[in-house]
């Protein structure tokens, strides 16, 4: 087991994601970015893979897939006329998530270099950044700091004095959070509705533009320089195992001090909250639940989560997952059954309407999540309900099926007396009145 | 080849099939809503969800994935019936149920799979969900809020029929179906995509509230509107054709049909001619079939040898090998069926035939057009040559520019052309294993025939077992009638050159009412169209629908069509007229029903007695190789070419509205 916390300062990889400093270019340098870049380049392709396997590091973007072995699925030599692409997903949508959002926009130079170093790895011709279209700040401070590496030649025709060719595009997108599925954004990409689609073929084999592609987080691509400067054994050496590295939490709900901090994974929920959060507003007796990992993970009850390892191992074995690490507290103030009917008006309004189950089954399940909000159901509504959520999870083109349906399975996991009470209560008022 | 268990059976399914497929070969009947075998795969729709190991502890769409060798299929578990019974609930909970009043009641997939794949009943409790209908022009109707949006339509127009125009708008469970603009779906193949709607969400509008399907009786038929010989199901209630529906024939038209073979169908009970009229002092008298025939048969007897027979273009074999023999009765060879005036040589009938044939122009991988608007000309074998640009092949045309709905570079409008390639084509052709010409009515009818001939050797038209030559042409009657010698070297003007006394026009409508002005004009026909207008004499017959006969379509396949209901009031079928006229001339025809008329014609020409293709040795004639002038496309309106299509009234507003541009769109209610 390596070590799970509190993270030294020394041990950051993002050292600007305050933005105390300036996002830029020289700035960027003095913080260790692009030195030498072509010497980490030397390495070699499949040794960069090999390194970024050995570091363990997994996929930021939510499933936590190994980063380097999805690299290693790229074709070694790309046939004339299909290039290999990267693509990184900045579609930062989740609510709760905002981690990629200040990498973008404080420390760009970061995620430029890793674009280039990834994109090097698996032989990618170009990149493509797809970044959210509500991020309009972020993505003129994204496409300045594009063009400065451009202009130093960072970029481009021989980059980085690499003798190696690759080009970086900004893409914007319109606002829709299906495009954050990977193969939806591909869609998006070349100007399509942006729909998922049908996998197999999955896109290492056939994706953007029907060539090899990776989709990757923006994090995942963040970390990888500064992976290969320290060393992969000094990234494996932070967090348990299989959980290894450190990770951007965003912190938010009812804790104090509401934050995105980097930390090292299998911190305790405890101490993170503690140190980073200021604490739970009006104490940790007063913590109702925690939704771990963005809107899209099962909720977990206070007493559950208080003491588990913030990684995804332990939050899996709780019946939930970590997801992009966006914590969401919530205290006893909250009206945990209209959060979660909330969170499923989302996904109605998100669904791409592709496919029947999500098409037809999210708007249902938030139908009868307002429902029993006010209790005006009946009992067996919650176990109908829960019926419905199984018909949309595995049935689905993508994930957002799951998605959907996860929360309000948590929900009635851990808070099915809650639910009773309030039915039961709105049966007596009914009583009430139709005696008066 | 893989080895799949399906259900525990073990079988061999072919390279590249689906799971679903597989299951298919097995046996097992997989419910889908989005998969179509001529579209391509959508997996949207959910309903064909099977288990399958190895892969995900969940059911998988077995429409999107590949048999792989190995693979365990189950669609008998728990998991796979509570995966169906899932998925039909959320198709249902905002379907309107409205079955009763639906036209797709009784045919429709949804229905059915209902009963056999879902609940009984529903657990939905809120308010469904309504939508807007939208407008798609003439031939369709839609009924939106009974749309499951398993986007068949986009797929089909998009793919099919070559027009980008139908999209999905919103998203989630706003999300609707519509044409772009809710305008008219610029196709000639709009009916089919009622035909591909599993649901009531797209019916076709001609037909909206006339008929349930269970009321029909079902005539294999085919079509008559052009030369490809669809094959059609004409359903029959009592004495009138309903409607027109495709037959499948994977060798002809796979399974669409035209909107002019669909919709035509109201014109066969509209401007009948239903008894004989004689013309006296230049107006028209009714008469009786005794005297009308008295006035044929002395009209015959009087002209002797000088009698001419044009032939229409929408004739059976079996019509016109009886005029054939009335006319040898006369001591008379003056047979012609090219109305328009045409002059092609039509010594050797392979040099005038489709010889790719038309599932084989699909292999092709380069094509040229020349003179053909192939879209109106056989919309059918446009969709063919549309998989071939599809493919990637390249299509090179020769012609006024057009839309052809698929991506065609065009080299100009001069038939010169021909014997002066431009060298980006003929590299192509050089290239291609398949090359392939299409000779359209456009080129023939400006002489280009010989010039086409003369590209064989340079173009390579020939490799072994496949011919690239093909000769288009629009009339049903024309392959039969070049078989039977409705042909002149010099077209119709050698019929005129020889003076006749009468003219036998046999269905003819196309003809030029200035032609023929000294003789005495007998129509036999069914619709009071151009040709009656010119008649002296009109004897009513019977439309192809009412009587049995013998078709050879373009690529000469001899197809057989049946009698779906009899003619109306004191018409009869066209060769009883001519029986019954020979016999008042005194020398009565060698057949006193239609199987002996065949049987003579069978033995006089054995290959119409064959279904099929008709053998046809290849001998291309030596032909004047030099041709120019500009090229006209003989059709001006894909909606009006015939007798029928021009007395019908969907056909005169699809004409309206998609030739003519009219605006018809209307608030959809």
């Amino acid at each position: 087991m390596g070590y799970t916390g509190p993270l030294a300062d020394k041990d950051r990889i993002f050292t600007n994601v305050y933005g105390f400093q300036e996002p830029w270019l020289k700035a960027a340098q003095l913080r260790g970015d692009w030195d030498d870049t072509a010497k980490l380049i030397q390495i070699g392709q499949d040794a960069i893979i090999d390194k970024i396997k050995a570091s363990g590091l997994r996929g930021r973007g939510g499933a936590g897939f190994p980063t380097g072995m999805k690299w290693s699925f790229m074709p070694k030599e790309p046939k004339p006329g299909k290039p290999n692409f990267l693509v990184i997903n900045a579609d930062e949508s989740e609510p709760g998530s905002c981690k990629d959002r200040e990498i973008i926009r404080h420390d760009p130079h970061k995620l430029i270099e890793g674009a280039l170093i990834a994109g090097f790895a698996m032989r990618a011709r170009a990149g493509y950044i797809y970044i959210r279209g509500e991020f309009i700040q972020e993505s003129r401070v994204l496409e300045r700091a594009v063009a400065e590496a451009y202009e130093a030649g960072l970029l481009g025709k021989n980059a980085a004095g690499s003798g190696y060719d690759f080009d970086l595009f900004v893409h914007r997108g319109a606002g829709a959070y299906i495009c954050g599925e990977e193969t939806a954004m591909l869609e998006s990409l070349e100007g399509k509705q942006g729909k998922p689609r049908l996998k197999p073929p999955f896109p290492a084999g056939a994706g953007l533009y029907g060539c090899p592609t990776t989709v990757n987080n923006v994090e995942s691509i963040a970390v990888v320089p500064t992976i290969l400067r320290r060393t992969p054994e000094w990234f494996a050496g932070i967090g348990r195992e299989k959980n290894e590295g450190t990770k951007l939490f965003q912190l938010s709900g009812h804790i104090n001090t509401p934050c995105v901090v980097e930390e090292s994974m299998s911190i305790s929920f405890r101490e993170l909250i503690d140190r980073h959060g200021g604490g739970i507003r009006g104490g940790w007796d007063n913590l109702l639940a925690v939704i771990p990992g963005g809107s899209s993970v099962p909720l977990v009850p206070a007493a559950e989560i208080i003491d588990a390892p913030m990684d995804f191992d332990g939050l899996k074995a709780l019946g939930s997952g970590l997801g992009t690490a966006a914590v969401i507290v919530m205290d006893k103030s909250t009206d945990i059954v209209r959060a979660i009917s909330r969170i499923s008006y989302f996904y109605k309004h998100e669904s791409c309407g592709q496919c029947t189950p999500c098409r037809e089954g999210t708007g249902w399940m938030w139908r009868m999540m307002e429902k029993l909000r006010d209790g005006d159901a009946d009992v067996a509504d919650i176990d109908k309900l829960l019926d419905v959520t199984k018909q949309v999870e595995g049935h689905t083109i993508c994930a957002l099926g799951d998605a959907a349906a996860w929360p309000i399975q948590g929900l009635v996991r851990h808070f099915r007396p809650e639910l009773e009470r309030r039915i039961a209560e709105h049966a007596g008022r009914k009583l009430l009145e139709a005696a008066e | 080849m893989p080895k799949v268990i399906v259900d525990g059976v073990e079988i061999e399914v072919p390279q590249g099939a689906t799971v679903l497929q597989a299951c298919e070969l097995a046996g097992k009947e997989i419910p889908r809503f989005c998969y179509h075998e001529r579209l391509s795969i959508a997996g949207n729709c959910r309903m064909c969800l099977v288990e399958v190991s190895p892969g995900p502890p969940k059911p998988q769409a077995s429409c999107a994935l590949p048999a792989a060798d190995g693979q365990t299929i189950r669609t008998d578990t728990p998991m796979v019936k509570k995966a169906r019974e899932g998925v039909m609930e959320f198709l249902l909970i905002n379907h309107p149920l409205d079955c009763p009043i639906c036209d797709q009641g009784g045919e429709c997939d949804l229905q059915d799979q209902a009963m056999a794949y879902g609940r009984s009943g529903s657990r939905y409790e809120e308010n469904k969900r309504a939508v807007d209908d939208k407008y798609m022009g003439p031939v369709i109707k839609t009924s939106m809020t009974r749309c499951i949006q398993c986007t068949r339509c986009i797929r089909f127009s998009e793919e099919v029929a070559g027009v980008d125009e139908i999209g999905m708008l919103y998203r989630g469970e706003d999300s609707q179906i519509t044409t772009y603009l809710e305008r008219t779906v610029s196709t000639e193949l709009a009916g089919n995509l009622a035909d591909v709607c599993p649901v009531g969400a797209l019916l076709q509008k001609p037909q909206l509230f006339e008929q349930r399907p269970w009321e029909l009786r079902r005539v294999p038929g085919v079509d008559v509107m052009d030369a490809v010989g669809s094959n059609i199901r004409l359903d029959v209630r009592q004495r009138q054709v309903m409607r027109v529906l495709p037959r499948i024939n994977e060798d002809v038209n796979e399974e669409w049909i035209s909107d002019k073979t669909r919709h035509h169908v109201d014109a066969l009970v509209r401007n009948r001619l239903d008894r004989p009229w004689v013309r006296e002092k230049g107006k028209l008298r009714e008469t009786s079939w005794q005297e009308a025939l008295q006035i044929f048969a002395k009209k015959l007897k009087k002209a002797g040898s000088k009698v001419a027979t044009i032939g229409g273009d929408l004739l059976d074999a079996e019509t016109m090998y009886a005029a054939k023999k009335l006319l040898e009765g006369q001591g008379s060879k003056l047979l012609e069926g090219r109305q328009t005036g045409m002059t092609y040589d039509t010594s050797s009938l392979s040099a005038v035939a489709f010889n790719s044939t038309i599932a084989g122009i699909e292999g092709a991988d380069v094509v040229l057009l020349v003179g053909s608007n192939i879209r109106w000309e056989a919309p059918l074998i446009a969709t063919r040559v549309r998989k071939v640009a599809r493919k990637g092949g390249k299509i090179f045309a020769i012609g006024p520019e057009i839309d052809l709905g698929m991506k065609v570079q065009w080299l100009g409008d001069d038939l010169k052309l021909l014997g002066d390639l431009p060298k980006d084509v003929t590299e192509a052709f050089a290239n291609a294993e398949r090359p392939a010409v299409i000779v359209g009515p456009g080129a023939l009818a400006a002489g280009g025939l010989g010039a086409a001939l003369a590209l064989l050797q340079p173009l390579g038209l020939l490799k072994g077992e496949w011919n690239g030559f093909n000769v288009l042409h629009t009339a049903a009657s024309r392959m039969a009638g070049l078989i039977l010698g409705y042909a002149q070297p010099g077209g119709i003007a050698d019929l005129e050159a020889a003076n006749p006394e009468l003219v036998l026009l046999l269905g003819a409508d196309e003809m030029a009412a200035d032609r023929f002005n000294g003789a005495y004009k007998v129509y036999i026909g069914h619709h009071g169209d151009n040709g009656a207008k010119q008649a002296d004499l009109i004897l009513p017959g019977a439309a192809y629908a009412e009587k049995h006969g013998t078709y050879v379509n373009t690529e000469g396949r001899v197809q057989w069509s049946e009698r779906a209901v009899f003619p109306p009031g004191d018409a009869r079928e066209d060769w009883s007229i001519l029986r019954a006229v020979s016999g008042v001339l005194g020398s009565p025809l060698q057949f006193d029903s239609y199987d002996e008329l065949r049987a003579a014609m069978i033995a006089e020409f054995p290959q119409l007695g064959r279904s099929g293709l008709v053998d046809l040795p290849w001998a291309p004639p030596a032909l004047n190789a030099k041709a120019s002038g500009a090229i006209r496309y003989p059709i001006a309106d894909f909606f009006l070419t015939n007798a029928i299509s021009r007395n019908s009234p969907t056909m005169r507003r699809c004409s309206e509205e998609l030739v003519q541009g009219a605006s018809f769109q209307e608030a959809a209610e």
